[in-house]
């Protein structure tokens, strides 16, 4: 009781502190709000969409966001107007430069102009050859539409590659459905692939291109550090790493070439499906 | 900084002069125009909005016409290829998420911030800022309207804000507060494009007029802030130096958009000399501008004088 009365008459007499007090906590109590709030947004709208591309040597996602000011020098430095800033409304972190490879893709440029404008570091000045660029991945994402999987000859996005036959080469596989045309497949190689984005945009599709270029990190897996790859022992071996195989005889199949396992080697030729198909359709030359 | 005096938003007298006294207040500066003529009283508005427009012209005209005098934004900029302006403020997030930017951007960095030490910083707010174009005509419009009400939040919550924005750019590792800053994000869009930052513009600009009288410059802009921070040692500032003249008009008072810096200086409230010395005073010059008496001037911070 007394407690309380000295309590009181302590705050009777000092008002002024008190008001300082609420009101600090007041206004402190606002802008913690405030700032909360700023925080959340910004985590949400950090995740950039896959189509949005960095400009070549941008650091990755979360050190990029921390070192760009965003004052927009490489978007004028780019000779080809393939960058742009972000407009509050996009999908990309406002004002933070990007660019949309089936829209305007990145041309490579040798002097990297846009790396050379950035005062921040947010593009890496260590990045001195455009082909060492990883802006994404090139993916044929979609086989069913490719061309070239339905056993054309359109190889757009392979001609159109700066970084042709290491970037992109064409694959030769045997064709199942005719059984007597090949399929030259566009395939991709991580270890060349810059992600500049023209062969999105050169993609002869009417909309959407069957190869995109993604972020690496949706474009890859994980490599499986622990499997060892056989050849690639051997290769830095030097040879073998358990020395020379015995072939030990197959009962009943001996006399016969390693690997043939048909019961009877004078056996016919399987008749003709009714349809020809699969893999072999009974075609010789 | 509560100076109950310095409030505009109070009735000034007695209810007979209630009327004239809105208008007054609606109207400030039309005593000044028909004594000093209309370019007297308005000298220093024009010279500011020419700063202001001037410098968003040469960011501008690379852009329209290609004549690239001046590449980037006030967030960072390099002039005629070889000058580089970086904003202290950005820097000041930077490094508050954990990076050291490029040479460049710590010299341009390093320049502004000399420029603003030296003759003050809150000069950014009312002669380069294009916000302060918005939270203007939020003010004309406000008085002119004679919208009363709402409630400003403290002033001091700008330096609470302040200090979260760093707090959020070190916890969050980016520069959490240029997601939303209205400031960089105006001028960043009259550049490249807008997108929806008119809808946070137009915020700014309805907040100024409904909510609260000069909310934003005055009350929550952390990089206003900032800039108040540099501004502690500013070279150029107002000095009430004819004050013997003052008539009590308060067309100073309704005008200035952080009224509390005049009465120290104006009524030597707490200080001898006649110079507003308060970081919070922008030197927009408005006050000398509408004063009729032509009782302020723009100084320096060593002229004392009284006439």
């Amino acid at each position: 009781m007394s407690d309380n009365q000295t309590m009181r008459a302590g705050v009777a007499t000092n008002p002024p502190r008190r008001l300082f007090l609420r009101e600090m906590a007041g206004v402190a109590g606002g802008a913690c709000l405030a700032s909360l709030g700023v925080g959340l947004y910004v985590k949400q709208a950090s995740a950039l969409p896959a189509t949005a591309l960095r400009p070549p040597g941008a650091l990755a996602e979360a050190e990029f966001l921390a070192a760009c000011v965003r004052c927009g020098l490489c978007v004028r430095d780019c000779p080809y107007d393939t960058l742009k800033l972000a407009e509050l409304g996009d999908a990309v972190a406002t004002g933070t430069p990007y660019f949309t490879a089936h829209e305007v893709p990145c041309e490579m440029c040798e002097d990297i102009p846009c790396v050379a404008a950035c005062p921040t570091g947010a593009l890496d000045r260590g990045l001195d050859d455009i082909e060492d660029a990883r802006m994404g991945l090139a993916v044929l994402i979609d086989q069913e539409t490719c061309l070239n999987f339905l056993g054309l000859r359109c190889d757009v996005c392979y001609r159109v590659c700066p970084v042709i036959d290491r970037a992109i080469s064409l694959e030769l596989v045997h064709n199942p459905r005719s059984d007597r045309h090949a399929m030259l497949l566009p395939t991709v190689h991580s270890d060349h692939c810059t992600g500049c984005g023209k062969c999105e945009r050169a993609c002869v599709l009417p909309g959407e291109a069957a190869i995109k270029v993604l972020p690496v990190k949706l474009a890859q897996g994980s490599r499986a550090e622990h499997y060892r790859r056989g050849w690639e022992e051997k290769e830095a071996a030097g040879g073998s790493l358990i020395g020379e195989q015995v072939e030990l005889p197959v009962r009943g199949l001996e006399g016969r070439a390693y690997g043939d396992t048909r019961v009877r080697p004078d056996a016919p030729v399987p008749a003709s499906p009714a349809v020809p198909g699969g893999l072999d359709s009974g075609w010789r030359p | 900084m509560n100076t109950p005096i310095a409030d505009p938003e109070q009735p000034m007298a007695g209810g007979g002069r209630g009327e004239a006294a809105r208008d007054a207040r609606a109207r400030p500066g039309d005593e000044a125009v028909q004594t000093k003529g209309w370019l007297g009283a308005n000298k220093w508005l024009l010279a500011r909005r020419a700063s202001q427009l001037g410098i968003l012209a040469l960011f501008l005209v690379g852009p329209w016409f290609g004549w690239w005098i001046v590449k980037g934004n006030l967030s960072s900029s390099l002039t005629l290829g070889v000058l580089p302006l970086t904003d202290p403020f950005l820097l000041a997030q930077s490094f508050a998420a954990g990076v050291v930017p490029y040479r460049e951007a710590l010299i341009g960095g390093g320049i502004v911030l000399a420029f603003y030490l030296l003759l003050g910083g809150r000069l950014y707010c009312s002669w380069v800022c294009p916000v302060n174009l918005v939270t203007d005509a939020a003010a004309w419009l406000r008085r002119r309207l004679g919208l009363r009400g709402g409630r400003a939040p403290d002033a001091r919550g700008r330096y609470w804000l302040l200090a979260f924005v760093l707090g959020a750019a070190a916890v969050t590792g980016t520069l959490a507060w240029e997601w939303v800053n209205p400031v960089s994000m105006l001028h960043r869009g009259l550049i490249f494009g807008f997108g929806l930052a008119w809808g946070i513009v137009g915020g700014v600009f309805l907040y100024d007029l409904l909510i609260a009288t000069r909310g934003w410059c005055g009350h929550l802009c952390p990089m206003g802030a900032f800039y108040g921070l540099l501004n502690r040692a500013a070279l150029l500032r107002v000095s009430a130096g004819r004050r013997a003249a003052c008539n009590d008009c308060m067309d100073c008072f309704v005008v200035c958009p952080e009224p509390q810096v005049i009465r120290p200086a104006l009524k030597a409230a707490g200080q001898e000399h006649p110079l507003i010395l308060n970081p919070d005073c922008t030197t927009c010059g408005r006050c000398v501008d509408v004063c009729s008496k032509n009782v302020f001037r723009i100084t320096t911070r060593f002229d004392r004088s009284e006439s």
